[in-house]
């Protein structure tokens, strides 16, 4: 079986999620996967995409996000690269326990992770970071 | 076509806000700190959302909605929200902010709640 890959190189602006977020529902679209794993896709690509525009690039016009989104026979994988000096994500406060339900930002991550089945991040060698996530088919 | 429409209506002293689109990270969260500063700017305190038409929100939008329920309450004011879709309220729920927020399935409920 081959793998579908596809890959965009988008400006580092807000509107850059919503271009992200409808080049990944028509990918995913063409593969037929469930309205429920569509739904959490879209989720979590649009929360990655708003972390590398303002966290990772911090809207700085000169940097781009990279995305690709690969077709695995068992998978939908999504990359998202930016180009800032990274995080630890384990550090990142859990926006459900008591002190944090009522802040106003916080919570990507967690949707993150609470749609898609795999979510890592990594430095890359040459600068930026990168987060890989994964929904099984 | 906006993101994010919303329309202005009053029911008594309190302001219903019918909401439809998606509240999402630039216009539509914009729209909607945008109308909640206005409202309290012209002294109306008591707020109900009507989100029967928004299908979609992310985590901005959310962080949204805490920041108008945590500004109207520091006014003196209340915000409650109205007809949540499906996936709004699975939202609230994983993000343990259904039972923060006062939340109706029936306008008339929601209105005689203010009282």
């Amino acid at each position: 079986m081959t793998v579908d890959t596809t890959a965009l190189s988008l400006p580092s602006r807000i509107d850059t999620v919503a271009t992200a977020a409808a080049a990944v529902a028509e990918f995913v679209g063409r593969l037929g996967v469930s309205d429920e794993a569509a739904f959490g896709i879209d989720m979590a690509v649009r929360e990655a995409v708003t972390n590398a525009v303002l966290h990772g690039n911090r809207q700085d016009d000169k940097k781009s996000v990279e995305i690709t989104l690969k077709s695995l026979p068992d998978a939908v994988e999504i990359s998202v690269h930016d180009e800032g000096r990274g995080f630890n994500p384990e550090e990142v406060p859990d926006p459900t326990a008591q002190e944090n339900i009522l802040k106003t930002s916080g919570r990507g991550i967690f949707f993150m992770r609470t749609f898609m089945d795999e979510v890592r991040w990594s430095i890359r060698p040459g600068g930026g970071t990168t987060v890989r996530m994964v929904k099984r088919r | 076509m906006a993101e994010l429409n919303i329309n202005e209506r009053q029911a008594g002293d309190v302001t219903v806000l019918d909401m439809s689109g998606k509240i999402t990270i630039g216009e539509g969260s914009v729209a909607l700190r945008t109308a909640i500063r206005r409202l309290l700017e012209e002294g109306k305190k008591r707020i109900l959302l009507n989100l029967a038409g928004v299908g979609y929100i992310d985590s901005s939008g959310i962080g949204e909605l805490v920041s108008s329920y945590t500004a109207i309450g520091k006014d003196g004011g209340q915000l409650k929200l109205l007809n949540l879709t499906q996936k709004l309220r699975d939202l609230l729920t994983i993000t343990k902010l259904l039972t923060v927020f006062d939340v109706y399935e029936s306008e008339a409920d929601a209105l005689n709640s203010f009282k």
